[in-house]
């Protein structure tokens, strides 16, 4: 079994639009399992036509909450929160949620005993079926953190399905290059960066190689929209060289790519032209790296 | 006047339309003064509004976060740190206390229980912020170090060195990270308004919901929206727009031009200076809003 992650850097550069289609190509050849590892902004169902199979609740950390009966304004929770969490006014103090980080601190210090920590439940996850494979996602609730955690559960739950017989992991990662960027990244055979002929697009192809590179997780690079800049396309090809980096193809820029995202299908079933044929040959070569 | 620029999904725009609203609320060649636009880059993951503002940086500190460093002389082992630690960052085995910095978040919390005060704590460098000039912008900006984990205390850090207690009337523009997690939210923290950028397709859509679900309803702040990429895609963004009561301020059409110059690290303004105009009208309906809205108690 080998794992796959598809990561960027930049947002929108097209991760969830290539893993679709790599969805579709490889469910053709070979038995797929699929992550959704964007737990905050999950694209990838919208593209799948998921089932729901199963759904859980993600318990992902705890909050502060303060008994105004007990609560005399005394000041130690805001002293001692380093997150601005504790809200203060005339009379009893309460915890903003969104800022809390759950760390107990003010629990701990409270002379009064008026601050107890409650589990949150933070997200949910679920397993769905496909036509391509059985697909595990996730929702964190709005402004929530842990998503990092998250992106972990999921995965393994992805890998222990993928166990009983799966050919490949397809993981569509999440922008950035913080916590849930890393998760997404421990244990793949293979990262797929996906980035676009932009001054940002080159920054942050940079720096998300970087983390490959410091997880030692190898990496393949395809550039989105490859006709926008031929100068910024013939930059990433060199620094791609100098770092010793593989630049599979150029997926040109084509509006049948939003056509088929507003159908609800990936760019591959929906059309034959040329960015199928460019992400058709992208697949082969991935392929060959990954089984051969 | 802090107006936070944030999308949901990543890509639709949202350094475009930050960096082209600065620019618009300044004249070219205006003396520096501490009523300018205050833009500050808040995607400490992907920061790149320097490669549209072209900063000159003057001051740059190194941020992170306190982790704690235990003095063994003073240390009895007694295991209160590793039993307040709700993040498993801390742990006593025998006679030894170990500590894993990219598990701490640095709340303090083992320091100030700790029965004999054998605990310090030192700066963990994860990041830096800078800030300097561009043009008459007063700009700054944080960077995640590569392979750390944490964006929120960088972007902390970050907003309290570089916006003044009482901003006023100044306007201070913050660009956020995609997404709705914790950076989003700390990004959005203290903002008098958030601008969504989106475009008008269904991964646009579907990441606005959210987007505004924290914006609005979890922070309570007045949300307006900007349509990028008009045209592209279907209708769905302008139903939910109506359906929820969400002003769209500024619609900016689906132009390979647009898209090239912004390629080579121009901006929308440099390459149709009329936009300047439409940018302003933008952040004088973003001002009456944020004075005529009142998030929390108006839903």
């Amino acid at each position: 079994m080998k794992q796959l992650v598809i990561l960027s850097g930049k947002g929108g550069t097209g991760k969830t639009t290539v893993a679709a289609a790599l969805a579709h190509l490889a469910s053709q050849e070979m038995s797929v399992v699929l992550v959704d590892a964007d737990v905050d902004a999950a694209n990838l169902e919208l593209v799948l036509d998921p089932t729901k199979q199963e759904e859980h609740q993600f318990m992902g950390g705890q909050l502060a909450v303060i008994d105004p009966e007990k609560c005399t304004s005394c000041g130690t929770c805001a002293e001692v929160c380093r997150f601005d969490a504790v809200i203060t006014g005339d009379e009893a103090y309460s915890v903003e949620a969104l800022a809390c980080e759950g760390c107990a601190s003010c629990f701990y210090r409270c002379p009064e005993e008026a601050i107890r920590m409650e589990e949150q439940q933070d997200g949910q996850w679920f397993r769905s079926n496909t036509r391509f494979g059985p697909l595990f996602h996730a929702h964190l609730f709005a402004g929530q953190e842990n998503s990092g955690k998250l992106v972990t559960l999921v995965k393994q739950q992805a890998r222990l399905r993928a166990k009983t017989g799966a050919d490949l992991v397809l993981v569509d990662g999440p922008p950035g290059i913080g916590c849930p960027v890393i998760s997404a990244c421990s244990g793949m055979d293979l990262a797929l960066h996906v980035t676009e002929p932009t001054v940002s697009g080159v920054h942050d192809l940079q720096r998300i190689l970087g983390v490959t590179e410091h997880f030692r997780v190898p990496s393949l690079v395809v550039i989105n929209k490859a006709d926008l800049s031929p100068a910024r396309c013939s930059e990433i090809s060199a620094f791609c060289a100098q770092r010793g980096v593989e630049l599979l193809s150029h997926i040109p820029y084509d509006s049948v790519v939003t056509e088929a995202m507003v159908r609800g299908l990936p760019v591959t079933a929906y059309t034959d032209g040329a960015v199928a044929g460019a992400l058709g040959k992208m697949w082969v070569r991935i392929r060959d790296q990954l089984f051969t | 006047m802090i107006t936070t620029v944030a999308s949901g999904k990543g890509g639709t725009g949202k350094t475009t339309v930050a960096v082209s609203l600065a620019l618009s609320l300044v004249e070219n060649g205006q003396r520096r003064s501490a009523s300018h636009p205050l833009f500050l880059d808040c995607d400490v993951e992907a920061p790149n509004a320097a490669l549209f503002l072209t900063p000159t940086i003057q001051q740059r500190r190194e941020v992170g976060y306190m982790i704690p460093e235990v003095d063994l002389e003073a240390c009895t082992y007694c295991g209160r740190c590793a039993e307040v630690c709700q993040y498993h960052a801390i742990a006593v085995v025998g006679e030894k206390v170990l500590v894993f910095p990219e598990l701490c978040h640095g709340c303090g919390s083992c320091t100030l229980n700790c029965p004999t005060q054998a605990i310090h704590e030192i700066l963990k460098v994860t990041g830096t912020i800078e800030r300097g000039w561009a043009g008459s912008i007063e700009f700054a900006q944080g960077t995640l170090n590569v392979g750390e984990p944490m964006p929120v205390p960088i972007i902390r850090r970050l907003k309290q060195w570089a916006i003044p207690p009482k901003p006023g009337d100044r306007p201070v523009i913050l660009d956020a990270s995609p997404g709705t997690a914790c950076p989003v939210v700390e990004s959005m923290l203290g903002a008098d308004f958030v601008l969504m950028v989106t475009e008008p397709t269904p991964f646009g859509l579907h990441d606005l919901r959210l987007a505004v679900e924290v914006a609005r309803d979890e922070l309570g702040l007045p949300v307006g929206v900007v349509i990028n990429r008009d045209g592209v895609g279907d209708t769905g963004v302008e139903s939910f727009c109506a359906r929820e009561d969400l002003p769209i301020l500024m619609r900016i059409p689906l132009d390979r031009r647009i898209a090239e110059a912004y390629s080579e690290g121009k901006t929308l303004v440099e390459v149709y200076p009329e936009y300047r105009k439409r940018f302003e009208s933008l952040f004088a309906a973003v001002r009456q809003l944020a004075a005529t809205t009142n998030g929390r108690g108006g839903q």
